[in-house]
């Protein structure tokens, strides 16, 4: 296909090409950013969480009276066990991306403070005897914690548990001691020490803190005795008793604590309100993107057809002295072709300078270079889709038209 | 002439209705995300308190201790109860409170209501004039309470209702982890948004339902929500008066700013002064934000609705160029009628007139359907669970808003096509018929 004549055609209708390059750049610039954003909160939504999400139910119960939870902590457990369906319960002082977190920094050195450099803000989870089964965590190394463990195990000053065993998730055992077996190794919190004895696959923290997303996996666990803190009760059954077990476990604790206030959900639910945020985020820029399309395309269905409009008498006297269909439709397509080429490479640009600021200004991460090119070759796609009508009929202009006046 | 442009105008928007459809619908398309998500930005980053606001300052000191000082750094976003008290009782300010947040079971007499949680605000009695907070029935406490942590409570609206069917409930008892309050006062509707006075309790919390004398509080041991943060040997739960930890917010009045000016050297001076009494070791580091300026410290708004309003702009410019395209599409099409009127003795200025009329009525029509669909989205936010969802309405400066913005966009939009349409030579035209 020669293009010279093209180029030729478009310098005479410079205002409607160029109108056609910018939208088509405007368009990528905004479909590369949108789309990456709606990556990065998919990916959020989807973050794994080695737990039994699927079969939790969860009630947090407060306002009981702290004094007495010792004896009545085992008492609600029990109590809660003899539900039906009912294979494991515990009681923890949080859970997962339930929006209570409780932060400590540790450091792998006595002789460090917790407000030095290096350590590393984790997430502290209390638990009660038999949590680990009831949350289902997965072992990968080491032990979990023993009977002996939890009984001797009390609450400290500064919310620090007075123990001397911890278990740790895989990602924060990497940040504490890069490329070592964490197992026997001691992490420190001022007067504190703790040795891991075990390493769990990956559990979410109760919310981002410390370093944000990446350290949403930085988290440690401490064997409890029944106390005050301990306010969170998991019930573990069958994914399809999770909704029962949570309206019968929060009856059970409000009929054995009158004054308190007890509160059921199943973790399903804890993971959808705490995510609920990203995914209306996921769910307009989609219809923005949706929308912007459709009306890119249309613009451009709009303008090739007045374009073709304009033309009739010229395409009727190439096709009178010897043009094709094809030819006509191939011009009409190549002329898409090199508009929408110049579009997505403005386009392009825009779209990483449009990055570059969003990352000084609202904590984004850098693009990866690959949404680029995708996002050109979608347009380019979306152009060839939308001359595709006003291609036709301007390839159905009849040879005869050739010899009428305009 | 007006008229008779309009009429053109419809006449020539109704020869071509897919082509006017389509525009009218980018524009409304354009618009609608556009004021759905400026909409938002503006009920987040209002002033929760107009013609108040400014008067109100929010006083910062850093009583830390020498770990990971840092020159320069911010100091704690609270106080310590003894810097709160020692303020508090300076009065060096037209009004001062010291509050933190808080949930209380609330243990109804009547059998038929279960015991529920009511979020809390334990304050002092300035709280209420200084943030000129409604009263429907009673009256607030008075400083004379505080000091003899009095067992009163003023109670919302909202918790009234639920309680003693709106009716005037002051003088009736009311229980509260297991002690009898005395009813005071019942406020009025009031909410603020952003939750300025407190952020701990989230940007855009709801207010809380029941105020309580804060050594009322302290001394029942009610129990707090909120952020402690300590340092040194750390916090004991049981003597939070003597704990280094800040978990207190303190607000301050000062009518004018030389007062605040005077305040803040105060500030110094009370930092110095502890300094030298060596409770605090750092050198004073001191900050009187107002209520603008804390809710900007604190990046209140969320990044997210932020990011959604900018790209709602980009996807309006799409929408912009793509009608600019359509219009220049559709009035090139007309340069033979434009040239016989130009022949026929319409000035070019006139030609350009009646073509921005053309693109004036799309544009209304426009912002008329942007505007529909602006509520349309208004409402689909509303219906999100995020803490702010509820605020999420159009007010009359957002409505002014999307009309000028619609029918600027759209007149701007078709000054590019008019001016190149009026281009025309009229004898060209004329010819090439």
């Amino acid at each position: 296909m020669e293009i010279r004549p093209i180029l030729a055609s478009l310098r005479k209708h410079r205002i409607p090409a160029l109108l056609i390059v910018l939208e088509i750049a405007l368009a990528c610039a905004v479909l590369c950013n949108a789309v990456f954003l709606i990556g990065a909160r998919a990916g959020e939504i989807a973050l794994p969480n080695a737990i039994d999400e699927q079969g939790l139910s969860v009630v947090t119960l407060t306002g009981a009276d702290p004094d007495r939870a010792a004896s009545e902590i085992p008492r609600n457990l029990d109590a809660l066990r003899r539900i039906r369906g009912v294979r494991e319960v515990a009681v923890l002082n949080t859970v997962p991306l339930s929006g209570n977190g409780w932060n400590s920094n540790f450091t792998t050195r006595p002789d460090m403070k917790p407000t030095d450099k290096g350590s590393i803000n984790s997430n502290v989870y209390l638990m009660g005897e038999g949590a680990g089964r009831a949350l289902g965590l997965r072992l990968t190394q080491g032990r979990m914690f023993t009977g002996e463990d939890y009984a001797s195990a009390s609450m400290g000053s500064s919310f620090m548990p007075e123990t001397h065993v911890a278990i740790v998730n895989q990602r924060l055992a990497e940040r504490l001691w890069p490329g070592q077996s964490p197992l026997g190794r001691k992490m420190y919190v001022n007067q504190y020490w703790y040795q891991v004895v075990g390493v769990v696959a990956n559990v979410l923290r109760p919310k981002q803190a410390g370093a944000g997303l990446p350290g949403i996996y930085d988290a440690a666990f401490f064997p409890m005795q029944p106390t005050a803190e301990l306010s969170y009760y998991v019930l573990r059954g069958a994914p399809a008793d999770r909704e029962r077990i949570a309206r019968q476990a929060e009856d059970a604790l409000s009929g054995l604590e009158p004054a308190a206030v007890a509160e059921g959900k199943t973790f399903v639910d804890i993971r959808g309100d705490y995510f609920s945020g990203a995914a209306s985020m996921v769910w307009m820029l989609v219809l923005v993107c949706v929308v912007m399309l459709a009306v890119t395309a249309f613009g451009i269905v709009g303008l090739t057809s007045f374009w073709v409009a304009q033309r009739r008498r010229q395409i009727g006297i190439r096709r009178a002295v010897g043009a094709r269909r094809g030819h006509i439709l191939s011009y009409f397509r190549t002329e898409n072709f090199l508009l929408s080429g110049a579009g997505v490479l403005l386009g392009m640009l825009l779209a990483f300078g449009i990055n570059l600021y969003l990352m000084q200004h609202y904590e984004m991460a850098r693009m990866p270079w690959y949404y680029l090119p995708a996002g050109a070759i979608t347009l380019w796609l979306l152009g060839q889709v939308a001359v595709f009508g006003p291609a036709h009929r301007a390839a159905a202009v009849p040879p005869v038209e050739a010899t009428r006046s305009a | 002439m007006f008229t008779y442009y309009l009429d053109l105008a419809l006449r020539s928007l109704s020869r071509n209705k897919a082509l006017t459809a389509l525009m009218v619908l980018a524009i409304a398309l354009g618009i609608g995300a556009c004021m759905t998500t400026l909409t938002v930005l503006h009920v987040l980053s209002g002033d929760p308190l107009p013609g108040k606001s400014a008067q109100l300052y929010y006083p910062q000191l850093d009583p830390r201790d020498m770990d990971g000082y840092q020159p320069g750094g911010d100091p704690p976003s609270q106080v310590t109860w003894i810097d709160g008290m020692n303020l508090l009782h300076a009065k060096r300010a037209d009004r001062q409170a010291l509050m933190t947040g808080g949930a209380v079971p609330v243990q109804p007499a009547q059998s038929a209501i279960e015991p529920f949680f009511e979020n809390a605000r334990y304050t002092t009695a300035d709280f209420f004039p200084m943030f000129d907070v409604p009263m429907l029935y009673g009256r607030a406490w008075s400083a004379a309470d505080d000091e003899g942590s009095a067992r009163v409570a003023v109670i919302s609206r909202k918790l009234n209702d639920k309680l003693f069917q709106g009716r005037d409930s002051t003088g009736q008892t009311l229980r509260m982890n297991d002690v009898a309050f005395r009813v005071i006062g019942v406020l009025d509707q009031w909410r603020m948004s952003p939750h300025f006075y407190d952020l701990n309790s989230g940007n855009y919390a709801e207010d809380e339902g029941v105020y309580v004398p804060l050594t009322t509080a302290k001394d029942m041991k009610l129990a707090r929500n909120g952020s402690t943060d300590c340092w040194g040997k750390g916090s004991d739960p049981d003597h939070m008066d003597t704990a280094p930890c800040v978990w207190l917010q303190f607000w301050v009045q000062l009518d004018t700013p030389a007062k605040a000016a005077a305040y803040k050297q105060f500030l110094v001076h009370y930092s110095q002064e502890q300094k030298a009494l060596g409770r605090f070791q750092r050198p004073p580091n001191v900050r009187l934000p107002d209520v603008m300026g804390w809710l900007d410290y604190n990046k209140v708004v969320p990044g997210d609705v932020r990011l959604q309003a900018w790209l709602a702009l980009g996807f309006l410019l799409v929408c912009l160029v793509n009608t600019v395209g359509l219009m220049l599409a559709k009035f090139l099409r007309r340069s033979s009628e434009l040239g016989v009127r130009r022949a026929l003795g319409a000035s070019r200025r006139e030609v350009f007139m009646q073509l921005l009329v053309e693109s004036g009525v799309i544009g209304l029509t426009g912002g008329i359907a942007g505007l529909l669909l602006a509520l349309l989205g208004l409402w689909l936010v509303r219906k999100q669970p995020s803490d702010y969802a509820a605020l999420a309405h159009l007010d009359l400066p957002m409505l002014l808003t999307t009309f000028l913005l619609a029918v600027g966009a759209t007149l701007l939009a078709g000054l590019l096509p008019a001016w190149r349409a009026c281009q025309v030579t009229p004898a060209l035209q004329l010819k090439s018929n």
